[in-house]
């Protein structure tokens, strides 16, 4: 007979947390490759076509980066929030308000000058996502609602109140009554970076990741995150703000999620329309939780998730395969990669008795 | 002699290339905004796809389930890049995305499905869907006894609205004092919303239920209460035999072939096409036997007059919701204003917002 003992670390364990992730996704690809050969599709070709399609070629790799940058913006937000155990659903609203915000502005102004104008689309968007997060981070500390819930009902109000834009008031006269604003004005989009298909907004990631990482590693702040996240009480006796704290992630958080907002509607559409909302900020989620709410695997995480969504397109074109089968990857390397964290942060022993 | 020696050579050489030309493999790729296994809009074009992959010279592939937007225009740019010679794209959203892209791949072929937008390379096509809504209307109106139809709808654009206009005008037809009420789901395609949807219209007495939806939600929603309804996209039937009446349904088929013939023949050119019921386009799928047969008689004249072109839909009188005149006594509503209908006509209950 066989026993398991598993017993809490004591140590984190350092470079071998590596060779975990990579199990877990070895073995979550050989599972997909495993329902890729029972509807018939050989494995391996599958698989290749995959990986092919997601970062086989320079154009794969930006259309990936393309898409992993509001994935990015809108993870590093809920990481934030996530550190403080603020568990903030409601990206997609903040990303939908930060939209709206940097479409009214590009809207009121078109004539303004380019160095003008983006700065003012961006501080718009990262404020009307960062007030949307400040409601649900006010209302949890004044009257103790829970913010899951609220920031989940909030998404669905900024989205509706997207929708009334565009059905309404900011509908494209030329439009034969499709729901779309009118175009932006040249200055108000943001450029590609050189021959390149990818838009500048990779520039705001790294600059933004990497703020959100020093803040994190060696700020008072971030100090304080980390001590507030691990327990509340023993934050609030050792004199920790802690309902600032909340309040102040919070904004943080929507303001991220909003620059996303400003991302996509500038950049990659040039106008604001409803499917703008691709539900990046209930993806955002899976990625923060993938990448442990580190910046920089944050950064790998929503690469590779794009990745994986760019890649499905491709393996359906190729060998079609049906969309559905995206979703069960993406699940199941969820899956594979959270329970690894076992792993990390146990040790497992098989003992013979 | 040698010069005509040469000159033959030259000539066959010619005439062989251009066999080979013609000869060449047609790849042809279709987008689609669902799953194409939902007996709706989606599955409705491939079967229309799958007409094409049985022409010799014509492969086709699909990606489904692709968001509007940036996502569409990375499908439809790795389409373009794979050397894809004809594009179809079936969703409004796609318009736009498809436009940048046909900038970039002059030699490639584009057909937008449901737009307004042209290039030298893209064409748009869509059917007179209305026709076989007015003839679904027709229906709905001769078998409700509460006078109060259910419509489960997705968007409020004008091809969703021209339809419920079409339906209402086709249920007043036999049934003058029956209303048409409206329910928006802000989705095309999720069987739990639309299914809701219907339940909301049928408890407010609603006892035939129609839909622009692209699943069969709506229809079990009806068969559950007892009641009956009418389907939309392909025929219905087997979701809900107790219930369904009807259905307005497409038939892309004819259609695409005629497309790709166009193109191996070389005649192939950008225009905006707009066919009706008398290419076979749409239709009306069978009756259901709870269908009286003078109804059915009195439905199939109609259908008759459309297809001679006697019976226009949309011919004044014909007054808003708040009873202004809006197409006069006589005149038939050019497509244009079609196209970019916005308002409802007198009779339905609901908003264009």
């Amino acid at each position: 007979m066989f026993r398991i003992r598993i017993t809490k670390r004591q140590e984190p364990l350092g470079w071998s947390s590596c060779l975990v992730l990579a199990a877990a996704l070895a073995l979550s690809l050989a599972l997909s490759g495993l329902l890729l050969s029972l509807r018939g599709t050989p494995a391996l070709d599958g698989l290749s076509v995959l990986f092919r399609g997601a970062f086989g070629s320079r154009f794969a790799v930006e259309d990936c980066l393309i898409k992993a940058i509001p994935l990015f913006l809108c993870s590093l937000g809920v990481a934030v929030a996530f550190r403080l155990q603020i568990w903030n659903i409601g990206a997609e609203g903040q990303f939908a308000l930060g939209a709206v915000g940097a479409t009214w502005v590009a809207l009121s102004f078109p004539g303004l000058p380019g160095f003008i104008l983006l700065p003012a689309m961006i501080s718009m968007a990262a404020l009307a996502g960062g007030l949307w997060g400040m409601i649900p981070a006010i209302l949890r500390q004044r009257l103790k609602t829970n913010e899951i819930i609220v920031t989940l009902m909030l998404n669905y109000i900024a989205i509706l109140f997207l929708d009334y834009l565009v059905y309404g008031v900011w509908k494209d006269p030329t439009s034969f009554g499709f729901p779309m604003t009118p175009e932006f004005s040249p200055q108000a989009v943001v450029g590609k970076i050189g021959s390149t298909s990818i838009n500048w907004g990779l520039a705001h990631c790294l600059v933004l990741g990497v703020l959100v990482w020093i803040c994190i590693r060696y700020t008072r702040i971030g100090f304080e995150l980390k001590a507030a996240g691990d327990s509340v009480r023993a934050a609030r006796y050792a004199g920790i703000p802690y309902d600032r704290l909340v309040v102040m992630v919070m904004v943080v958080s929507g303001a991220l999620a909003g620059w996303a907002g400003f991302i996509e509607a500038s950049a990659t559409i040039n106008r604001l329309q409803p499917s703008i909302m691709v539900g990046y900020g209930y993806t955002a989620i899976v990625v923060a939780w993938l990448a442990r709410l580190n910046p920089l695997s944050i950064a790998v995480a929503s690469f590779l998730l794009a990745g994986l969504r760019v890649g499905v397109e491709n393996l359906q074109l190729d060998l079609q395969v049906p969309a559905a089968f995206g979703g069960i990857i993406e699940g199941l390397i969820l899956l594979t990669v959270l329970a690894g964290g076992l792993f990390t942060s146990y040790r497992v022993a098989v003992r013979r008795k | 002699m040698r010069l005509l020696k040469a000159l033959i050579v030259v000539m066959m050489s010619l005439s062989l290339s251009t066999a080979i030309a013609a000869e060449k493999e047609l790849n042809v790729g279709f987008i689609y905004v669902s799953p194409i296994g939902d007996a709706g809009w989606s599955y409705a074009h491939d079967q229309g796809r799958k007409a094409l992959a049985e022409m010799p010279g014509v492969k086709t592939s699909y990606v489904e389930a692709v968001a509007e937007g940036p996502d569409s225009e990375r499908v439809m740019l790795n389409m373009a890049r794979k050397g894809y010679d004809v594009i179809f794209a079936t969703s409004f959203g796609y318009m736009d995305p498809m436009l940048k892209v046909a900038k970039q791949f002059p030699k490639t072929k584009f057909m937008h499905c449901s737009g307004f937008k042209m290039a030298d390379n893209m064409g748009n096509y869509f059917g007179r869907m209305y026709q076989a809504r007015y003839l679904s209307g027709m229906v709905a109106g001769g078998m409700t006894k509460s006078k109060t139809i259910g419509y489960v709808a997705a968007f409020p654009i004008p091809e969703v609205i021209r339809g419920i206009n079409a339906f209402t005008l086709g249920v007043q037809a036999v049934n003058p004092d029956a209303v048409v009420r409206v329910v928006w789901t802000k989705t095309w395609y999720d069987p739990a919303t639309e299914k809701e949807a219907a339940k909301s219209l049928l408890d407010v007495g609603a006892d035939v239920i129609a839909q622009h939806q692209d699943s069969p939600g709506p229809q079990e929603a009806a068969q559950e209460k007892g009641v009956y309804s009418i389907g939309y996209n392909s025929d219905m039937t087997a979701f809900a035999p107790k219930a369904h009446l009807t259905a307005p349904i497409w038939n892309w088929a004819p259609f695409y072939k005629s497309v790709i013939e166009q193109v191996q023949k070389g005649t192939w050119k950008a225009e905006s096409v707009w066919p009706g019921m008398d290419t076979g386009i749409v239709d009306l799928a069978p009756f259901s036997a709870m269908v009286p047969k003078e109804l059915q008689d009195k439905v199939m004249a109609a259908k008759a007059d459309i297809i001679a072109g006697k019976n226009k839909v949309f011919v004044g009188p014909i007054k808003d919701q708040k009873g202004a005149v809006k197409i006069a006594e006589g005149v038939m509503a050019p497509d244009q204003d079609l196209l970019g209908m916005t308002w409802f006509v007198q009779g339905i209950v609901g908003t264009t917002e």
